[in-house]
């Protein structure tokens, strides 16, 4: 029995006049993800995309290969806390496309506790779960096959919550603080051997995930907008960008707040 | 797993596919990786030393197995010329064995680095074709181990369909394990070789056919950068064997040290920088202005004498060159057109390179005759491989123009050669091979292989 069927015979085959760029998206049935898979297969790419609703999922991969006339977008399906599914079917993705140029972790969800003074751990641990362990069962043998061959490039979501613990979040600061140190970890590790890694790390991006947001979301920009500047970023090999990139000075600002009047502050 | 996953590049650097290399030592580490592929569900492919300059040794996200640590020769017999040993033995190896006692590989390609394994799954072909065919017709007999595990022997009476299948099959039916081979008798280090232009394509075809009766081996060199009366012109090298007795210096010439080439140019300069100083020349207008200075020099007819190693392996003469094509590297396209209709073929494709201001930056033209093998490249008539620098900006026209080069070929009754052409799609191969040859591969797949673990991107290019 032959379980997996590698290199989709829909795929066009990569020749040298005709090459292919092959990418993973984690996380891409909506929001950012979604956004970049448009992005990518536009500029070229061949995808597999990565993301636990299924039929979200299979809804973009046939708008992506309809728009473009030839299948360039593979859905499967698979929940990122099932951390044990990972090597094989990121063996059968790899072979289905027949290589991996890029590889982009932009799952991650957002369950606030309810208000500052409530604390739910089971919120906490789930942000947890997916946000940076999930990212970890995928980066990890990711990050090794792109050492081992030299060539690669890695790119993975932050936020801007993940600069410094707050009132509001704490689980969430958590889980994007882990993830964005992680990324650094990977990076440190991994430009010696050729590998590019790009930490991306939004604001306020009009997604699902900015309903659960409290207060105010100023700067707020499309997911169209984060996967543009996520392409150029990759293009340029950038390794940290905000995106929009004004975070960049306010999170700059933020960061070296006093913490004798972070603690005071509402924010 | 992941920690085996490594890069390989086609031997023109103009296609990358990563996958997990497994070297095996033995038939029984080939048959191990296998049952692992079959067990984690990927496709398995040899590689010997990838110098192919397409897809033929890639398996982008699958297993390839590096065959380069099976290269131990077996069994050589300095009497008869046998030589039986491991499909990971190069060219190189070989040659190196078996010269001093006076004999040479029946059949060489352009580079000494390829393996003996890799040589068969192509079935490669020398300057000689025309009088000795391809490697395929030399061999006595192989090994390989089939992915049901099976262990065969194949000569061309024991398993005949498999012989003639195996041999330029691209490694698809089985890997080989041993290989025996015959070798020629030589009576001297050198051979003779006259040199001479020829003014025109006709001129070119007429020099290749008419000379080759008279001599050993001949190839032509062809300017794809002239136009207008000289399209095709060029220059020819044809070469005979010395006659025993004819070779005064035979302890001399029969050296191995006075085969190999020299590493560095007039005893000084490193001939491995020297691809860093041909970059420049390689445009339009540098080869333009090389090749015509090339044209003028060889305008002087001449004979001179040259050792077999400096005559056969061109393409090991300048180290790396294949780097001077810069980053995007570069393809050949080789075509293999009946005698009758070569003439008006190639006249056609030079002519649309011209036009398309795609010309080849080198052409090599030889003379063939047909064999029996069942992938077969081979036609009574004449090939002419043409090297294409790729740049981004050139890719897309460039791959049109191979297109309507295809057709051309097709129309005239042409094959091509899958160690070389990358760009063949499954329908042209369909086209020349023949749906009754292709059935007959298939079938003899399922028989060998019916889980389907052999593949490519070759393979799944043409076949898929």
């Amino acid at each position: 029995m032959r379980s997996f069927v590698s290199n989709s015979p829909t795929i066009a085959p990569a020749t040298p006049l005709n090459p292919r760029y092959c990418g993973i998206i984690v996380g891409a049935s909506e929001g950012i993800g979604a956004a970049l898979a448009r992005k990518l297969s536009k500029e070229g790419f061949t995808l597999a995309l990565v993301a636990r609703q299924k039929d979200k999922l299979n809804a973009l991969c046939e708008e992506i290969n309809s728009s473009l006339n030839e299948t360039r977008a593979l859905p499967y399906a698979h929940d990122v806390s099932n951390y044990n599914e990972v090597p094989d079917l990121l063996r059968k993705i790899v072979a289905d496309l027949g290589g991996l140029d890029t590889f982009i972790f932009m799952a991650g969800v957002n369950y606030p506790p309810g208000g500052v003074d409530k604390y739910n751990f089971e919120n906490d641990r789930k942000m947890i779960e997916i946000n940076l362990i999930g990212g970890m069962a995928w980066l990890s043998p990711v990050a090794e096959m792109f050492q081992n061959a030299g060539a690669g490039q890695i790119v993975g979501i932050g936020s801007v919550a993940g600069d410094r613990g707050r009132i509001g979040n704490p689980g969430y600061n958590t889980s994007k603080a882990g993830l964005a140190t992680y990324l650094e970890a990977l990076r440190n590790r991994l430009t010696r051997h050729g590998v590019h890694v790009l930490t991306v790390k939004p604001g306020f991006v009009k997604t699902e995930m900015l309903k659960a947001a409290q207060g105010a979301t100023p700067f707020a920009i499309t997911p169209e907008k984060a996967a543009d500047d996520i392409y150029a970023a990759m293009h340029k090999r950038k390794q940290l960008i905000y995106t929009a990139s004004l975070w960049r000075w306010i999170m700059l600002v933020i960061q070296h707040v006093p913490s004798a009047i972070f603690r005071r502050m509402s924010f | 797993m992941q920690n085996t996953f490594t890069q390989l590049e086609n031997f023109g650097h103009s296609l990358h596919a990563p996958a997990y290399l497994i070297q095996p030592k033995t038939a029984d580490e080939i048959y191990s990786a296998f049952k692992l592929a079959k067990k984690l569900g990927l496709n398995v492919t040899a590689r010997g030393a990838g110098r192919s300059y397409n897809d033929a040794a890639l398996n982008g996200g699958g297993i390839v197995l590096d065959m380069s640590a099976m290269d131990q020769f077996i069994k050589w017999d300095q009497a008869t010329g046998q030589v039986r040993c491991e499909p990971g033995v190069t060219l190189e190896q070989l040659w190196q064995k078996v010269e001093p006692h006076g004999w040479w590989p029946p059949v060489v390609s352009g580079t000494m680095k390829t393996t003996l394994g890799g040589c068969l799954a192509a079935n490669i072909h020398g300057k000689n074709n025309f009088k000795m065919g391809t490697i395929g017709e030399h061999v006595i007999e192989f090994t390989a181990v089939l992915p049901t595990g099976a262990e065969i022997i194949c000569t061309p009476k024991k398993n005949a369909d498999l012989f003639f299948a195996m041999i330029g099959g691209y490694g698809m039916l089985g890997i080989f394990t041993s290989i025996t081979l015959q070798m020629k008798r030589i009576h001297s280090g050198l051979l003779t070789v006259d040199a001479f232009p020829v003014q025109n394509l006709r001129g070119q075809l007429s020099s290749l056919q008419d000379g080759a009766p008279n001599y050993d081996y001949i190839v032509g060199w062809l300017d794809g950068l002239a136009g207008g009366s000289s399209l095709g012109r060029g220059q020819i090298h044809a070469a005979r064997y010395l006659h025993e007795g004819e070779d005064k210096n035979l302890r001399e010439t029969m050296k191995i040290a006075n085969q190999i080439l020299p590493a560095r140019i007039f005893g000084v300069f490193p001939k491995s920088l020297l691809y860093y100083f041909m970059s420049p020349f390689l445009n339009n207008f540098g080869t333009w202005g090389i090749n015509t200075a090339k044209y003028i020099a060889s305008l002087r007819k001449h004979t001179f004498q040259q050792p077999h190693a400096a005559f056969h392996f061109l393409l090991d003469y300048v180290p790396n060159w294949e780097l001077s094509y810069g980053r995007g590297g570069l393809i050949q396209y080789q075509s293999f057109l009946p005698k009758e209709t070569a003439e008006t073929a190639w006249t056609e494709m030079l002519k649309l390179s011209h036009k398309n201001r795609l010309p080849s930056y080198l052409g090599v033209t030889k003379r063939h005759r047909p064999d029996k093998f069942l992938l077969t490249h081979a036609v009574d008539g004449f090939s002419l491989a043409m090297d294409f620098k790729v740049t981004d900006a050139s890719r897309a026209k460039l791959r049109a123009m191979l297109y309507d080069f295809d057709k051309i070929v097709l129309a005239n009754g042409g094959r091509f050669y899958f160690a070389k052409n990358s760009e063949t799609t499954a329908e042209t191969a369909l086209a020349f091979y023949g749906k009754e040859t292709v059935a007959k591969y298939k079938k003899l797949k399922k028989r060998c292989d019916p889980n389907g673990l052999l593949e490519s991107d070759l393979y799944r290019r043409i076949f898929g």
